[in-house]
Parts: C-alpha cells; sequence; structure tokens
C-alpha cells in the first residue's frame, strides 16, 4: 500500500520530532538527578573544608581549588598556542603543503583519546622533564588536550571574518599586524572566546589525563605550589565511587561533587553562547 | 615589509608547529614505551592473545578480552547514538523553526559538555542498579549499560556534527526540488539527507572514534573482567579503562608498565584510522558540493 506524500511527511516528523525529545529527556534526566540529590549534600564547609574521616565528613575545599588551578593552568598554556596557530594558518601561511600537514595533525590531535594524553603527560612531564605528579604536569597534559579545539575554534572564526574588512584596513595603509590585531581578531572574538570557554568546560571535567599526572585521591591541605600534587572534582567522583569504607555516605558527597561541577561546566558554557549571541549583533 | 613584521611573521610559525611537535611527541612516547611490551610477549599473541593476566606468575599480556569489549560497547553505542542523534539533528535543521533552533542548538551544545565523570557517576549509581533488576542480573555494571551510557554521551557530539553537514548544504538544492513538486519530507529523504550523506557518515565515524577513546564512563559502569564478551549482559573491561585502573599498580619501567603503553598504542592507531577515514570522507564531501577544501 503506498503511503500518501503528506502522510510519509507527518510520520517522518514525528519520528523527527521523538528523536529530539528522546535526547532531551535522557539527558535532562541526568541532570534533574545529579541536582535533586546534590543539592542536599550543599553548605558552605562543603565548599570550603578539607575531606575529613577519609572522605565520610567535611568538605570538597581542595578539590575545587585543584580543578579551578587545573583549569587556569590548561587555558596559559593552550590558548597562546592555539590562536597564535590559527593566526597563522589563515593570515600568513601559504596554502601548501606544510599547512595541510599542520591541519591534519590538529585534527588528529583532536580524536586522540584522553586516556592516551595521560599516558603522555605521564611519560614526558611526569618522568622525563621530572615535573612528578603535580599541577603543572597536569596542566601541560590538559592543555594540550583541549589545544586542538581551540586551534579550530579560531581558525574557523578567523578566517570567517570578511575579506573586505583586511582590504579596507590595509587600504588605510595599517599593517598587516595591525590589521591582525584591530580587525581580524575583535570580528573573530565570539568564535575564539566560545572556544576557549568549550575549553575551560572540557578541562574542568576530564578525569583520565590528570589520573597519573597530577591527581591525589586524599589531601587534607590546600596545593601550595605548581609543584604539589592536587584533588580535583572528577577525579575525587571517581575515588568516592571506588575507594573507601562507606558507600552510601561517599555516595552522597559524590552527588554533591558532581553538581558543583555540573553547575561549574553549564555555567561557562551558557556564558560563551551568551557572549557569542551578543557579539554576533555587534559584528552582524 | 618591516622587520618587526617579519618576526612576527616567524614567531607565528614557530608556533603553528606546536600541534605537529604534539602529535609526533604522542606518538613517539607510545613506541618508545610501548614496544619493549612486543619484545617480552611478541606482537601477535599481544593482540590476539586471549588472556590479560598482567599480575599472575607467569604474567600474560594478550589484550583481544580488552579490545572485543571496546568493540562492543562502541558498536552498542552507536546503535543507540546514530538514530537519536541523526534524527536530532534533522529535526533541528528540518523542522524546528527560529526561535526553537536558537533554542535547541546552545542545549545541545551544552549537554555536549557534560564530562564524562558525570555520565559514568550517573550510570553507575542510577542506570546500573536500574538494568540489573529490568534484567534480573547479578551486575548491572555490565557492556550494555556501558554502551547505554556511552550512547547518551555521543547523542550531542553526533547531532552537533551531522548538524553541521546539513547546514552546508545549498539552499538552491532545495529550492530546485520544491519547484519540483516534492514536500518537504520528500525533500529532506532524496535531496537533503543524499547531499549531506557523506558530512553525516563523518559524523557517525568521529562518534565511534570518540566513543572507543572514553574512560571514566566505561572504567565506572561496565564492571571490569578482563575476558571475551559472551553477551552483552557480561562485565567487560575495555582497552581504555585497562590503561586507567591499572596504571597505578604498574611498576615503573616493567613489563605491565609497558603493556599499559602498548594498549595506548593500539587504541591510538584504531582512533587514527578512524579519524583519516572521517577527514577522508569530510574533504570528499565539501568537493563534492563545490565548496572551500
Amino acid at each position: 500500500m503506498m503511503i500518501k506524500a503528506v502522510n510519509a511527511q507527518k510520520l517522518g516528523f514525528a519520528a523527527l520530532f521523538a528523536c529530539i525529545i528522546i535526547a532531551l529527556l535522557v539527558l535532562g534526566s541526568l541532570i534533574y538527578f545529579i541536582f535533586s540529590n546534590g543539592i542536599s549534600s550543599f553548605s558552605w564547609t562543603f565548599f570550603t573544608d578539607i575531606p575529613r574521616k577519609s572522605m565520610t565528613a567535611g568538605g570538597v575545599g581542595p578539590a575545587i581549588i585543584g580543578t579551578i588551578y587545573l583549569v587556569l593552568g590548561s587555558i596559559i598554556v593552550s590558548v597562546p598556542l592555539g590562536v597564535i596557530t590559527a593566526i597563522y594558518l589563515c593570515e600568513y601561511s601559504p596554502k601548501n603543503v606544510i599547512v595541510n600537514i599542520i591541519r591534519l595533525s590538529v585534527n588528529n590531535l583532536a580524536g586522540v583519546p584522553s586516556v592516551v594524553f595521560g599516558l603522555f603527560g605521564l611519560a614526558v612531564f611526569v618522568k622525563l622533564f621530572n615535573f612528578h605528579v603535580s599541577i603543572l604536569s597536569g596542566s601541560l597534559t590538559l592543555g594540550i588536550l583541549i589545544l586542538p579545539g581551540i586551534i579550530s575554534a579560531s581558525y574557523e572564526a578567523i578566517i570567517a571574518v570578511p575579506q573586505s574588512l583586511r582590504e579596507a584596513s590595509y587600504a588605510l595603509g595599517a599593517t598587516q599586524i595591525q590589521t591582525i590585531g584591530r580587525i581580524v581578531l575583535p570580528s573573530a572574538l565570539p568564535g575564539i572566546l566560545t572556544g576557549i570557554i568549550l575549553g575551560v568546560g572540557r578541562a574542568a571535567g576530564e578525569t583520565a589525563p590528570i589520573l597519573f599526572t597530577a591527581a591525589t585521591f586524599y589531601a587534607r591541605s590546600y596545593p601550595s605550589s605548581i609543584m604539589s600534587d592536587t584533588m580535583a572534582l572528577p577525579y575525587h567522583i571517581y575515588v568516592l565511587m571506588t575507594e573507601g569504607t562507606k558507600p552510601e555516605i561517599q555516595k552522597m558527597i559524590a552527588y554533591g561533587c558532581a553538581l558543583i561541577l555540573l553547575i561549574l561546566v553549564l555555567a561557562v558554557s551558557a556564558i560563551a553562547i551568551y557572549l557569542r549571541q551578543r557579539q554576533r549583533r555587534t559584528y552582524g | 615589509m618591516k622587520i618587526s613584521e617579519k618576526i612576527y611573521k616567524n614567531v607565528f610559525m614557530v608556533v603553528a608547529f606546536s600541534s605537529l611537535i604534539f602529535l609526533t611527541g604522542i606518538v613517539l612516547v607510545l613506541f618508545i614505551e610501548g614496544l619493549p611490551a612486543f619484545s617480552v610477549t611478541g606482537i601477535l599473541s599481544f593482540i590476539f592473545g586471549k588472556s590479560w593476566y598482567p599480575t599472575s606468575t607467569p604474567p600474560e599480556f594478550g589484550i583481544m578480552p580488552l579490545i572485543s569489549a571496546s568493540f562492543v560497547v562502541s558498536v552498542g553505542a552507536m546503535l543507540f547514538a546514530i538514530p537519536v542523534g541523526i534524527g536530532s539533528a534533522l529535526y533541528i535543521h528540518e523542522i524546528a523553526g527560529e526561535k526553537q533552533k536558537m533554542f535547541l542548538k546552545p542545549i545541545i551544545e551544552l549537554l555536549g559538555a557534560i564530562p564524562s565523570i558525570i555520565f559514568g557517576f550517573f550510570g553507575m549509581v542510577i542506570v546500573a542498579p536500574l538494568v540489573q533488576k529490568v534484567f534480573n542480573l547479578s551486575t548491572g555494571q555490565c557492556a550494555f549499560t556501558g554502551a547505554l551510557i556511552l550512547g547518551v554521551m555521543a547523542i550531542p557530539v553526533v547531532c552537533s556534527i551531522a548538524e553541521d553537514a546539513l547546514s552546508v548544504v545549498p539552499k538552491s538544492f532545495r529550492e530546485a526540488s520544491f519547484a519540483l513538486g516534492a514536500n518537504r519530507w520528500q525533500t529532506l529523504l532524496k535531496v537533503i539527507i543524499p547531499a549531506a550523506g557523506s558530512g553525516i557518515s563523518t559524523a557517525i565515524v568521529l562518534g565511534i572514534s570518540r566513543v572507543m577513546g572514553e574512560t571514566m564512563t566505561v572504567l565506572l559502569v561496565t564492571g571490569g573482567a578482563a575476558q571475551i564478551p559472551n553477551s552483552i549482559f557480561s562485565p567487560v573491561r575495555p582497552m581504555t579503562s585497562t590503561i586507567a585502573a591499572e596504571m597505578g599498580e604498574a611498576a615503573v619501567g616493567g613489563v605491565h608498565f609497558h603493556a599499559l603503553f602498548a594498549i595506548g598504542l593500539v587504541l591510538f592507531m584504531i582512533t587514527l584510522v578512524l579519524n583519516m577515514i572521517a577527514e577522508y570522507i569530510g574533504r570528499k564531501y565539501r568537493v563534492k558540493l563545490g565548496l572551500d577544501v
């Protein structure tokens, strides 16, 4: 029996609608469960205190601070490298084999599993450079992990700046570096910022790369320098779920950590999206 | 050109090679630290060996159980993520109005940013007990739960990339189809999807690659038995979680240590091939649509 074209369309659209509903429902329920269970752990001491009684009491302050250090460190590593790479690829490089090699390596670096970055960090930063298990090793590892994302986002943003803007700038006598600094980068900023902020979210949540390079599962104090190992929120969740002797109490603390991490990641990503939309209005 | 301009250009060029240096560095490290494992076990018995007992005496280093676990979990995940992810992309692209799009695209993007440890945690405390009850299993931490959670994680990835592929199909394709009397569904099925087909397959390949490299989720939800899975409800131990779980207890420089790097090498090679395929398909796709490569 032939289905009428109109009915086929109704059926098809309904199926697609079902897909988006499933996607939103499943992911929404994840957020709901984390929120509803995690919120009861929240208190002032939860954010500021150190863990006590083998992780069954006290707070997760050192893990929060550790995550912030790791994120800042990875951004300091990756943003200059990433943005400059993108500028070179878009504005300077002749379109030749070398550029293709760089772009190919960026794409492939982006696809390397995060645990492999952890192995790299372990072999190079922890062992070879002798930085030990530290915030420094972890930041470098995470920085390399988010580098491809920042390069791609910056590249897309810079390449999208209309050629006419550059030509107008040159016509007014600006040099190439002036044009890049005052015309191209400001126009490309929303895209670059989005890339950076998504990188922040990624670095905050990644666990596998810091397993062997930065993380310690139980610290009674805050990290004192970039050479000290550190607790981190995502790793602390893992530890709470796999170590220790009181799984039920630890589960509730893990819910609290997951909620902090979720709020952190969703908030920075929302900021990225807001900034991008505002910039879009400015630059059309 | 002024001297300062030249300096900028050369400094920028040097920095631009950083990603190449890191990629080469990763390959080098994996080979240097991984190859000693092959000299002990032999490369074939390493990859095709059926038992992984790194700590027994004598230890056995065969990673077939780990490779098969990775494949079972990844394929299972994609069975879920491909229809839902691509269906969502088609909905966003084709049916959603401007207002809905403004809302849905950022939401999907936000959901893609949720860290894998949170999915793993959610899988462990909520989904695994549910799976255990529904299917009456001895443990809910098994390949099926892993596949389910990874599938959910892959939805935003597949959806975003597929949506990008759809959005570069030229408007003229659609207009030509409408002009010939096709309705929106026919246009979608016979014009837009075929035109975006290779772009959509890029989304699928990258989704598989991403899922195969996920570590924390599988570490928390697939159980951890290093055996070749005999059903989708077997506890399994994929390559990624083996590395993460055992690196802490492996003596630096020992055979076990090198074997874990060798697993990293195998994992890297698999994802590299997948990414190359995606890159190749994507490139051909852009050529086909007459876009800038």
